[in-house]
């Protein structure tokens, strides 16, 4: 039950309160380039997850088995970028030949997460944070969650701006900034409440 | 004190594990590969491959493979115009329609000498963000404001800048309408290369307005309306506009026009004056 809780506060924690795009702001770089609809906005979000996952699963035991045996725990961040970067162009090749039309539908996301520093932070964070295997799995999904929440919530709000009257000096990147800014400063009142869910 | 070993076992395990990935890629890619359409590399070839995006895809690849599906018609490529278009149906076997030959037309005159700047702008040197700063330096708000953005981004480097306004050079010009696209005064037209009689002004103001800003401006006189036997000009809010499908060239409308807003032009049409050095100025980005 300890163990189960654990689970959920590190899930909940990750999705709400240091959401990486809105607290943290990793990962802007798709938040801002890819929300404008909303089904693209949810298939990046979705790759990003399941990137995530992978990224984790293959860095938490490089990590722990590799680096750390031999006392270079400080390379983890070049070794990280080679391996997630070589694991997403293999995810692609496989997909293309595998599954079509899952690879037409991510296909133009994909390259784009190879260099995504919110699967890089995950990774690297998952190791700062001391967390075992199955609490970097989870923490890695409920970050990916965390995105796809993001980004459906702030292309929500991008179709509501495309269809208003804006002051000239505000369209464009300008409103879409301050846009998320107000959606960062709502996320920071999650702030203190995964910790006291179960005391 | 650094030990080298150390730094020997560092590389060794970086370069390792890259080696790793890379002949695991390599192995990846072999077994998965999937091969390219044929036919989308038949279509490609018979495409220029300037990229230029006319067609409404992304590039020349992106085309090629919107063809080949059957998804594009396959006259769309303007750069390649007849040519690529009868190579495609040749090899898609079906008849397509060549696209017309068009060519970009800089609807202003307004140069040095007929008009002038009703401030010094000094900030960043592009006509957009210029256009913005009470609709740019320039007397008169419809006409060129020579900052160059049409000819930064003209694939083909036909576009350059004499005397304050943009021109074309329709020899090089592929016809692609990145640079009517670009203009932030929408006075850049594709206009038909077999058309003889252009306007050479946007002012849509009263004449009196308009001949205030610049010696140049088409004044909404209805001359070239008259003058015209074949019905082809109209004047429309104080501009004469000329209908291509009509026109047959005859002059009779540059003859009349008081202000020379309308000018008779033979295409390949270079403006005078023009060395190849004044394209420099502004390279492709």
């Amino acid at each position: 039950m300890e163990l189960f809780k654990s689970l959920i506060v590190i899930l909940l924690s990750s999705v709400l309160v240091n959401n990486y795009v809105l607290s943290r702001f990793l990962g802007i770089c798709p938040f801002l380039g890819v929300s404008k609809k909303l089904d693209q906005a949810t298939g990046m979000g979705i790759a990003v997850t399941a990137v995530m996952l992978l990224a984790t699963a293959v860095t938490w035991p490089i990590q722990k088995l590799l680096l750390e045996k031999i006392g270079l725990g400080y390379m983890q961040t070049i070794v990280f970028i080679l391996v997630i970067a070589a694991l997403v162009q293999m995810l692609e090749l496989l997909l293309k030949k595998t599954s079509p039309s899952l690879h037409k539908g991510l296909g133009v996301y994909l390259p784009l997460i190879t260099t995504n520093c919110a699967v890089l932070g995950v990774a690297i964070n998952n190791i700062n944070d001391g967390y075992d295997f199955l609490q970097s799995m989870v923490s890695a999904l409920g970050v990916g969650l965390g995105f796809l929440l993001a980004m459906v919530l702030f292309s929500g709000l991008r179709a509501r701006i495309d269809e208003t009257n804006i002051p000239k000096p505000f369209r464009g990147l300008a409103i879409t900034l301050i846009a998320a800014s107000f959606i960062s400063l709502a996320f920071m009142g999650f702030a203190g409440i995964v910790d006291t869910l179960f005391a | 004190m650094i030990n080298p070993m150390d730094i020997v076992i560092a590389l060794g395990v970086v370069a390792g594990v890259a080696l790793l990935l890379g002949v695991l890629l390599a192995i990846v890619s072999r077994c998965f590969a999937v091969e390219d359409d044929t036919m989308v590399k038949n279509v490609r070839a018979c495409l220029p491959g300037v990229n230029c995006g006319a067609c409404g895809y992304k590039g020349c690849d992106d085309y090629a493979a919107a063809v080949a599906s059957g998804e594009a018609k396959p006259n769309l490529c303007i750069p390649g115009a007849a040519m690529a278009a009868e190579e495609l149906s040749a090899l898609l076997g079906i008849e397509v329609e060549a696209p017309a030959d068009m060519v970009a037309y800089v609807h202003c005159n307004g140069n040095c000498e007929a008009t002038f700047k009703k401030a010094n702008y000094a900030g960043i040197s592009t006509c957009r963000a210029a256009s913005m700063l009470y609709a740019g330096p320039d007397a008169c708000r419809f006409g060129c404001i020579g900052l160059g953005d049409c000819a930064k981004a003209c694939p083909s480097e036909a576009i350059c800048m004499k005397d304050g306004i943009a021109h074309v050079d329709t020899e090089r010009c592929l016809g692609c309408g990145l640079c009517q696209t670009i203009c932030p005064k929408h006075i850049i037209s594709m206009v038909p290369q077999e058309t003889e009689a252009v306007v050479a002004c946007s002012n849509t103001e009263k004449g009196a307005d308009a001949r205030k800003v610049c010696k140049n401006a088409c004044i909404g006189c209805r001359k070239c309306e008259k003058a015209c036997p074949y019905g082809t000009i109209t004047v429309l809010n104080n501009l004469a506009k000329i209908d291509y499908d009509k026109c047959t060239g005859c002059g009779a409308c540059a003859e009349v026009c008081p202000t020379g807003a309308i000018r008779r032009v033979i295409f390949p049409d270079i403006p005078e004056g023009v060395s190849p050095e004044d394209l420099v100025a502004f390279p492709n980005d």
